[in-house]
């Protein structure tokens, strides 16, 4: 409390800011906590971080100035930093929809399970009995001492006569989850468990734990923990489902680069990412200067009629969009075929060859992006000083010519870092490649899901999403790879950046 | 360019027009075909540019309402477009003012306290914001398919983690409001240091009030860029009900259950709007884009 009073008054109510840091302080450390104690030990550290690095800034006055930045980077370093390093941890797992689970959780399953043995089947009912339930086996002429049916739990059984306010067979079907965690005793000490909606049975567990590492099958087999594999095997080698998350270590970058089956496809989808990529740029930029150029001619009426309407397919969705070219182009009914044909007579297979396919991806990411270049262009065109292209119009220079020697080079420089924004925009543009293909067609004799118009992000998202083998690991190890092109890209555009401010403050000056 | 013949200008200003009107044709076909597919009657039904036999079925059903035929036939909306359009907006919403309030309070930071390692933190973001976080995807699952266990709220298929995530786009837009309020003069920040204000109190009360314009740009770009999200919310989103537009409008277009017409409606119905707001809000948002890009 004797801190109060070195907090300068100018502070506002420091009284009231130290409890509700107190407050919040507490509460994050007991989420903290409550994570650490059901087995969540990563983002129990992380909200302590969160926790520690609150108080100490809000808490102390000389983080005054981080205070208003503490919110961005904290969000910033949890939603953007961590999800990244931990993508590169998986790509060195073995995560995928066979090694779900951690290794607890697997050893839990596989104890789980157990094997009715259909000579001790029973029917039973539930009786109500006051605030809990009683299990009544008619045929055995047992009823077992009162069970809330919520948890866990275990009863004995004893001779009763038929028990009055019996359930009727819906409203104890209700009850299932409390009944299948319920173990009854019989007077000779037999264990009999719920072993279907209608029966009790005595269950035999498939395996026991028998040691740290081991775990024994019913018929006597010993099952090892392999932890280089995720899996228990058997004496012979065998593996048994399901497994366990562990490290593979470099075993999916391997995988890349060695299996011919994801080798050759990664290789054309790399190539293909990039020839996207750039021609998308390219062709966004080159449709939407040539626009920006007609608007910018002075003798053009109706100019801001033409401009809205040219900007129309940014303002629409994207997904929208994108959505109805994938109608439109539609091989049996879409209109562009229809058209196609009424004038030529002709039905491409938009969707079906590989050519065709990407053509088609092109076409449309150019419509959805070259009112973007256009917009930026039109800001750039007016800083060009128009001294300069008279001059050289009175040297007797075309207006292509004045364009390409005057007007160009002045635009280019300001306009790189957008068009390398745009590249590493493209390189990622999952949005359109999902929704218009999907990826497809198929790239024929590959072992994983690959497409002719797969872009690296879409071919990930494909490996970890989109097919039953959910191979996280390998879309990890994948990630890995694009990050890393990404980061080159980002520090290009970083450079391109600041010589473009460099050229500005140099001009000012 | 500058000495014109009368007669090259006419034939140019022809061209330049033909061009303009050729091309603006072209561009704005899809847009003429969504709308005229949205009246045609059938969800596979050729026909005309403008349809022979109008149909409103398309229309009620996208507003979510049962539309009985001529022949007494009641057709049911395949899906709950207006729940979707209702998730988008309130997510938008949401995450759009938790992304405005972060990014407007450490742009502040950022332009006027000093704080040792600044620039670096600020080359940090500018290198970290190239990183969709649809690479992350992966993580984000696994991370919130175990944060489900903690609470149902937490984990995947919760409109929570999905604005959770959202709240990670603040990069961007802390460079473009950073940039607006480098360019307020430091004499208004001096002004109000000499008279005793804090550095809060000069952002509450004299930052906060001139950032409005800008503020509502970015409002309005967060916003737009989270309702078009498909990626994140495809991967943490599962059920039709809790689903946004952008996921649930693909289910129209399934190989096995194409409603083309269905669609159409559903598209202009909710694009409409957004397709609206943005052309508003473009003119302040590119001068914001090409500025703050530049700026270093």
């Amino acid at each position: 409390m004797s801190a109060i009073s070195d907090i300068p008054q100018r502070d506002g109510i420091p009284l009231l800011r130290l409890a509700l840091v107190g407050i919040i302080s507490v509460a994050l450390l007991f989420g903290s906590f409550f994570l650490y104690q059901i087995a969540q030990p990563i983002y129990g550290v992380i909200l302590l971080t969160l926790a520690t690095g609150f108080v100490i800034i809000f808490g102390l006055n000389q983080y005054y100035g981080a205070r208003f930045i503490f919110p961005g980077i904290a969000a910033v370093l949890i939603f953007i930093a961590f999800p990244v390093v931990y993508t590169i941890y998986i790509g060195f797992t073995n995560y995928s929809s066979f090694n779900l689970l951690t290794y607890e959780r697997t050893v839990e399953v596989l104890t789980s399970r157990g094997s009715v043995d259909p000579t001790t089947e029973q029917p039973f009912s539930v009786a109500r009995d006051g605030e809990g339930y009683r299990i009544w086996l008619p045929e055995a002429g047992l009823l077992s001492d009162p069970v809330a049916l919520d948890d866990i739990a275990e009863a004995a059984l004893s001779p009763a006569g038929v028990p009055p306010d019996l359930l009727e067979r819906r409203e104890a079907v209700q009850l299932r989850t409390g009944l299948q965690a319920l173990t009854l005793v019989t007077p000779d000490g037999t264990i009999i468990q719920n072993a279907g909606l209608r029966t009790f049975a005595s269950v035999t567990p498939d395996y026991v734990q028998s040691g740290p590492n081991t775990l024994t099958r019913f018929d006597g087999t010993k099952l090892i923990a392999d932890h280089t594999t995720g899996f228990f095997i058997d004496e012979s080698g065998e593996q048994v489902p399901p497994g366990w998350r562990v490290n593979v270590g470099w075993a999916n970058f391997e995988r890349i680069f060695q299996s011919d089956g994801i080798r050759g496809p990664m290789v054309s989808i790399f190539v293909w990412t990039f020839v996207f990529a750039i021609a998308s740029v390219v062709l966004t930029f080159a449709v939407g200067l040539a626009l920006a150029v007609i608007l910018q001619w002075p003798h053009l009426r109706f100019k801001a009629v033409y401009r809205i309407l040219l900007i129309l397919p940014y303002a629409v969705p994207a997904f929208i969009s994108i959505l109805v070219f994938k109608g439109l182009f539609n091989q049996n009914f879409g209109e562009i075929n229809l058209i196609l044909e009424a004038l030529f007579g002709i039905r491409p297979n938009w969707f079906t060859d590989g050519n065709l396919a990407r053509a088609m991806v092109l076409i449309v990411n150019t419509w959805l992006g070259y009112p973007y270049m256009m917009l930026l262009a039109m800001g750039f065109l007016q800083g060009v000083p128009e001294d300069h292209k008279k001059a050289a119009a009175l040297e007797g220079a075309s207006a292509v010519r004045v364009f390409f020697t005057i007007t160009l080079p002045q635009i280019i420089p300001p306009f790189l870092p957008l068009l390398i924004a745009s590249f590493a925009f493209n390189f990622n543009n999952m949005v359109l490649i999902f929704l218009l293909t999907r990826g497809l067609p198929d790239i024929p004799g590959t072992v994983i899901p690959a497409g002719e118009t797969d872009i690296l992000a879409s071919f990930t998202y494909r490996l970890a999403f989109d097919n039953a083998g959910q191979q996280f690991g390998l879309a990890g190890a994948i990630t890995l790879l694009i990050f890393l092109v990404v980061a080159a890209i980002s520090y290009a555009n970083f450079v391109a950046m600041r010589r473009a401010a460099q050229r500005r403050s140099g001009r000012a000056t | 360019m500058i000495v014109e013949r009368p007669r090259d200008l006419l034939v140019k200003k022809i061209l330049a027009h033909g061009f303009m009107l050729i091309f603006l044709a072209l561009i704005l076909f899809p847009f003429f075909m969504v709308l005229s597919i949205s009246f045609r009657e059938g969800n596979f039904s050729v026909g005309s540019i403008i349809p022979e036999n109008p149909t409103l079925e398309h229309w009620y059903l996208a507003f979510g309402l049962d539309y009985t035929r001529p022949d007494g036939t009641v057709v049911e909306p395949p899906y709950p477009v207006m729940l979707w359009m209702w998730n988008s907006v309130k997510i938008g919403l949401i995450a759009g003012l938790g992304v405005l309030a972060i990014a407007t309070i450490s742009a502040y930071a950022f332009s006027r306290i000093r704080i040792k390692g600044k620039s670096a933190m600020l080359d940090g973001l500018f290198l970290i914001q190239m990183f969709p976080t649809t690479l992350a995807l992966v993580a984000i699952y696994a991370i919130f398919d175990a944060l489900g266990e903690v609470h149902p709220m937490l984990g995947l298929n919760s409109h929570v983690a999905l604005i959770l995530i959202y709240l990670s786009g603040v990069t961007l837009h802390i460079w473009t409001i950073k940039g607006y309020f480098d360019n307020i003069d430091t004499a208004l920040d001096k002004a109000a240091a000499i008279d005793g204000a804090t550095p809060w109190q000069t952002f509450r009360h004299i930052f906060l009030p001139l950032a409005v314009p800008i503020m509502s740009v970015v409002f309005v770009l967060a916003f737009i860029g989270f309702i078009n999200d498909y990626p994140i919310a495809s991967v943490l989103i599962r059920s039709e009900d809790q689903m946004t537009l952008a996921v649930g409008s693909r289910l129209y277009l399934n190989e096995f259950k194409y409603l083309w017409g269905d669609f159409a409606a559903a598209a202009i119905l909710s694009g409409l709007p957004i397709t609206v707001v943005f052309l508003i809000a473009q003119r302040y948002l590119v001068s914001g884009l090409s500025d703050g890009a530049v700026k270093g």
